[in-house]
C-alpha cells in the first residue's frame, strides 16, 4: 500500500482548464442580494483543497505535523487550525479527520503524507470534488443557523473552534465557529443549492449580503 | 425527542441525528459447522422484546457515524446509559436499584409486553412498591 505514492492521481489536469464553483448554477439563478444593513453576508470559499484522513491518532498526529505544522485536534468536535487560519483540521470522528488547505495544495499533501506515513494502515481520500465551504457572518448570523441547525449554536454550547457534524435543514453538514463573529459551512456539492437557496431564505428577514 | 449522549462525540445530540439498529448484544455462535437449525434461527431471526430495561445498538448517523449501545427502559423510554461497542452495560434489568426506582419488571423469563404475565408474586409486589 506505500508503494501507491509513485501513482498518484493529480486530480487537477494540466493546462489549468476553467473551473467552475458547486455553487456557480445557484448563481446564475438566484439574483445577487445586497440589502443596505444586511444582517446576514453570505460568502463561499470555493474551490478549496479538502482531504479525509482515516486511521489511528498516533501515526497521524504525527505524520500531520511533520507535513502541515499542525498537530491533529486530540478532542472530539474541534478545530485545530495553522496561524494564518488558511489550513485546518476537524475531529470528524475517532478515527477521521477533515483537512480543509488552499485549494491546490491537496495532491502534494496527499503525496507528502503518503511518503511519511510509509507503511501505516490509514487512508487518505481528497474529497475536493466532493464539497464546499460556505462562511456566514454578520449580526443574525446565529439566529440563521438557530433555525436551521438541530444543534445548539449558542456561544457556552459552540464555542470558538468547535466543528460539529450536524443536520442543516434537511441535508447535513460540517459547522465550524472561526471567529466570534463568523461561521463556516462545509456542505456536499450535491446539496451546495440546496442549502444556498435555504440560506438565501432563512436570511430574507434580516437583510442579505451575497458576492 | 430522545436527547442522547454519545459516547465518541462525548457529548448530548438530538435524536434527528440517530437511528437506531435493533438488540445489541448478539452473538455469533462461535461454532457454526456445528450449530443447529434452532440456534441459527434464534441468532437471525429471534429478538427480545422486554417490558423495561433493553439494550440496543444505536449509530450516530450524522456526525461520527460510530454505533454504540444504550440501555433503555422501555416503558418510560428514559435512556440509563450510554456506552461503546464492545462494552458491557454497567446498568441490566438485574440491577436492583434500578428495578425499585423504575418499577422494572425484569426482561428474563420471555415476559413480553402483550399478554404479560407476573412470573411470581414476589416480583408483581416488588414492582408496586
Amino acid at each position: 500500500m506505500s508503494n501507491v505514492s509513485a501513482k498518484q492521481f493529480d486530480t487537477v489536469p494540466a493546462g489549468n482548464p476553467a473551473v467552475e464553483s458547486p455553487l456557480c448554477w445557484s448563481y446564475q439563478q438566484q439574483k445577487t442580494a445586497n440589502s443596505a444593513n444586511a444582517g446576514v453576508v453570505l460568502r463561499e470559499k470555493a474551490l478549496l483543497g479538502h482531504v479525509v484522513l482515516r486511521g489511528g491518532a498516533i501515526v497521524l498526529d504525527e505524520a500531520v505535523r511533520q507535513v502541515l505544522g499542525i498537530s491533529l485536534p486530540a478532542k472530539p468536535n474541534t478545530v485545530e487550525r495553522d496561524e494564518a487560519g488558511e489550513r485546518s483540521i476537524q475531529w470528524i470522528s475517532p478515527d477521521e479527520w477533515l483537512v480543509i488547505v488552499p485549494g491546490g495544495e491537496e495532491c502534494a499533501l496527499e503525496r507528502s503524507l503518503r511518503e511519511t506515513l510509509g507503511d501505516a494502515h490509514v487512508s487518505i481520500v481528497n474529497v475536493s470534488g466532493g464539497q464546499t465551504v460556505l462562511t456566514l457572518a454578520g449580526d443574525n448570523a446565529r439566529e440563521v443557523l438557530m433555525k436551521t441547525v438541530s444543534f445548539d449554536v449558542h456561544p457556552h454550547a459552540f464555542p470558538v473552534g468547535k466543528g460539529v457534524t450536524t443536520i442543516f435543514a434537511k441535508a447535513t453538514v460540517v459547522l465550524r465557529r472561526t471567529s466570534e463573529t463568523e461561521w463556516e459551512l462545509v456542505v456536499r456539492r450535491s446539496f451546495a443549492d440546496y442549502c444556498y437557496r435555504w440560506l438565501l431564505d432563512a436570511s430574507a428577514e434580516y437583510g442579505i449580503d451575497t458576492q | 425527542m430522545f436527547y442522547i449522549h454519545c459516547p465518541y462525540c462525548q457529548e448530548y445530540r438530538e435524536e434527528e441525528e440517530f437511528h437506531p439498529r435493533g438488540e445489541a448484544h448478539l452473538m455469533r455462535p462461535k461454532d457454526p459447522d456445528n450449530t443447529t437449525d434452532e440456534e441459527w434461527g434464534d441468532y437471525l431471526f429471534f429478538r427480545k422484546n422486554p417490558r423495561g430495561v433493553h439494550h440496543e445498538m444505536w449509530v450516530h448517523s450524522v456526525g461520527c457515524r460510530k454505533f454504540f449501545n444504550i440501555t433503555r427502559n422501555t416503558v418510560t423510554y428514559e435512556i440509563l446509559e450510554t456506552y461503546r461497542m464492545g462494552e458491557q452495560p454497567s446498568i441490566t434489568a438485574e440491577t436492583e436499584k434500578v428495578r425499585k426506582e423504575q418499577g422494572v419488571q425484569t426482561a428474563d423469563g420471555g415476559w413480553q409486553t402483550i399478554g404479560a404475565q407476573p412470573e411470581s408474586k414476589a416480583l408483581n409486589e416488588e414492582t408496586s412498591s
